[in-house]
């Protein structure tokens, strides 16, 4: 399943794998945006109009990216501007 | 109100805000070690379970401050406002009471560095959270030793079913498969290729 | 999030006469004549390092000078972006074990190294330098280079660098000087930000640093007289495998493999192919060698050589087998401090141990599904490069996966390796 369209210049997320301990929290409340490796870890999936990087998230999906960055319980997530 | 009404009710809710703090505790305790297994239960979620959690310990964290300030105010408790954050001071059963300070000063600890867990970092917030595992049998002991309903039966199936409800999530902790835990770091001396990186230089020309 | 203002830039850029054509000059003379390990006949070889001026990023901008560590990021847009009052690191790790220049550098011209530190400390404003560098030779030629050289206008603090592939990762090398474990670091706080101890951070490899030196005595016209008009200057490469004199070279951008590997006293035989680029690098077939221009990182028309490490595979030896062997190292070097990395590539390393031995259908697929998961997944890019060498080794020698399920490999048929053609 690709991404559905996200705006270019929108938030993305930022993932900090030095803490990132694959609890997947993240995967359920963005399953539009990642997906889980097969280790349990968080992957973006494909979006073929962005280069490699911090995934994009459409903004109507922004207050779940919010809820998100709170549920991490390693703090492992944050907001970035991008496009 | 008559004098003696009046402690006698304020004793009585202590207790009961006691027995309730006790419960909302331990369903909490409960929830945090399903919450550590990574697992989501039927119906809940990852990050549902870990709402729940969260807001089980609130609850519990104000049943408790109610509690102590019922204690407080009770006039035949013999329990000082420090006695409420300082241990082992208190005129009444201290030591039984004193488990009930540490206990409740875990509970201060815990939920504000979860307020602050973004500006404390995970790793301050972890080792503030795993005194949880010495908070609540802090709480059942200080029930056990100083609560004025320690002996009825009653109290001892509340008591029971506390425990049983963290045994149940101790058990999903313990069985749930967890990630393979770090390697130590590489110091591999094998160099892949055998190629030898010689580092004399000769000064070459190229067309 | 604050950024910095960057220094006024000028817009003005040498560009050849069109009237005459740009003739490649020989480049030896540069980083290895002007190469001196004492002071005396450093000084007396190259004069004394020019005076720090705030125009130092204009110098190297014009130059066209790009990183030296691998990444190949131009020098003057790290020089102009890093915050006020910074912390500066010559990075001499080298983690690379097929890599020698840096160690060859540290022993044979500190001085070219200390005074291109002393430049762009001076020029940055920097508060203290430290030159980074192995254990042993490399740290204690460094600190006697110095003791010779007396006091620094900003003073330099040799720190002794730690073991491992990873040793000479930017962050990571923050982190030590630092005084905490060498871990590499998210890249959410730019290290050109807050670094060693939240001050801002420059580090620079430190042949990126003898350039620096080089390029502030003599000016960047004199920098861009050899290479392309695209990819100026000199590089240093460490040569090793299937060569007749293996070890470091100079040589100008745009050098072929073919021109790289007669610096180096030419093949000792046929060779299926040329690692370039070291274990993040990619793996380039015999016959292309002669083609495609050097360049410092990827561009359409040539062969990015990153830090200079160029390898070449005898016929006689199995690309695949030498691919695993690359990709279980890697694997064992990974800090662990990242999940993709830590899981993946061992995942990686299984999957092309079975395509070196035997093989099976489904081990070249694993493999390029294991390669897409772990890259770009990590705090630093041991996954990126370990994905990009399992990628060209599954496109280089194709041949080979098909071969070894019959038993078969191109290494005992002597055939060298070709992109893609299928010999069922």
């Amino acid at each position: 399943m690709t991404r559905p369209g996200a705006a270019r210049g929108g938030p993305r997320l930022h993932i900090d794998w030095t803490r990132c301990e694959g609890r997947g929290l993240c995967v359920e409340l963005l399953p539009e945006v990642l997906d889980s490796d097969p280790w349990g870890y968080p992957i973006a999936r494909p979006d073929p109009g962005r280069a490699a990087g911090d995934p994009s998230v459409p903004a109507a999906l922004s207050e779940y990216l919010d809820a998100a960055i709170e549920a991490c319980p390693r703090v492992a997530l944050s907001r970035r501007h991008g496009g | 109100m008559i004098a003696a009404q009046y402690a006698a009710a304020v004793w009585a809710a202590a207790r009961g805000f006691g027995v309730m703090a006790l419960v909302l505790l331990s369903a909490t305790v409960a929830l945090g070690l399903v919450a550590r297994s990574g697992r989501s239960l039927p119906g809940l979620p990852r990050f549902a379970l870990a709402r729940v959690h969260g807001s089980a310990a609130l609850v519990a964290a104000g049943l408790v401050a109610v509690h102590v300030l019922t204690i407080l105010i009770d006039p035949y408790a013999q329990v000082r406002l420090v006695d409420a954050v300082v241990p082992f001071a208190a005129g009444y059963r201290p030591f039984w009471v004193g488990l009930g300070t540490l206990a409740f000063d875990l509970v201060g600890l815990i939920v504000l560095t979860s307020l602050a867990r973004r500006r404390i970092g995970p790793r301050g917030w972890r080792a503030a959270h795993l005194t949880a595992y010495a908070l609540w049998p802090l709480a059942l002991a200080h029930g056990v030793g100083s609560g004025s309903d320690a002996g009825a039966h009653w109290m001892w199936f509340v008591d029971a079913a506390s425990a049983l409800m963290v045994a149940a999530g101790g058990a999903v902790l313990l069985g749930a498969r967890r990630p393979p835990s770090p390697p130590r770091p590489g110091r591999s001396p094998s160099r892949p290729l055998s190629t030898h990186a010689p580092t004399t230089a000769r000064t070459e020309a190229v067309r | 999030m604050t950024t910095t203002a960057p220094l006024p830039r000028s817009t003005a850029r040498p560009r050849p006469n069109p009237g005459r054509p740009f003739t490649p000059v020989s480049p030896s003379g540069r980083l290895l004549a002007a190469a001196a390990p004492g002071l005396a006949e450093h000084l007396r070889r190259n004069g004394p390092p020019p005076s720090p001026s705030a125009d130092l990023p204009d110098l190297v901008e014009a130059a066209g000078l790009t990183g030296r560590g691998g990444a190949a990021f131009p020098t003057w847009r790290k020089l102009a972006s890093v915050g006020a009052r910074p912390i500066v690191i010559a990075n001499g790790a080298e983690g690379e074990p097929a890599s020698g220049k840096d160690a060859w550098l540290l022993r044979s011209a500190p001085h070219l190294v200390l005074d291109g530190l002393g430049l762009v400390a001076g020029s940055v404003g920097a508060s203290r330098a430290y030159a980074y560098a192995p254990p042993g030779p490399g740290a204690a030629r460094l600190r006697a280079a110095l003791a010779e050289r007396g006091r620094e206008p900003v003073p330099v603090e040799v720190v002794e660098a730690v073991d491992g592939f990873l040793a000479g990762e930017a962050s990571a090398v923050a982190a030590r000087v630092a005084g905490l474990p060498a871990r590499p670091r998210d890249k959410a706080v730019r290290l050109s930000e807050a670094g060693v101890r939240g001050r801002p951070t420059l580090v620079h490899n430190v042949e990126t640093l003898a350039h620096v030196a080089q390029i502030a005595r003599y000016g960047p016209g004199w920098f861009r007289r050899v290479g392309t008009p695209d990819e100026p200057g000199t590089f240093l490469a460490t040569l090793s495998g299937a060569v007749a004199r293996p070890g470091v070279r100079e040589a100008a951008f745009g050098t072929t493999l073919a021109g790289l590997a007669a610096m180096a006293g030419g093949l000792t035989g046929p060779v299926a192919a040329f690692l370039v680029g070291g274990y993040h690098g990619r793996w380039v077939p015999a016959d292309a060698g002669a083609g495609l221009g050097l360049t410092p990182g990827p561009r359409p028309s040539g062969l990015a050589v990153g830090a200079g490490v160029v390898i070449a595979l005898p016929a006689s030896s199995c690309g695949l087998g030498a691919s695993a062997a690359i990709l279980r190292y890697l694997a064992e070097q990974s800090a662990g401090a990242c999940g993709p990395c830590r899981l993946g590539l061992p995942a990686l390393a299984d999957a092309f141990a079975e395509l070196a031995g035997r093989g099976n259908p489904r081990a070249a697929v694993s493999a390029a599904r294991l390669a897409g998961l772990v890259a770009g997944r990590g705090a630093c890019h041991n996954p990126d490069g370990a994905a990009r060498l399992a990628r060209s080794a599954l496109e280089v020698f194709a041949d080979d996966v098909a071969l070894h399920q019959t038993g078969r490999c191109q290494a005992r048929s002597g055939r060298p390796a070709s992109r893609g053609s299928a010999q069922r």
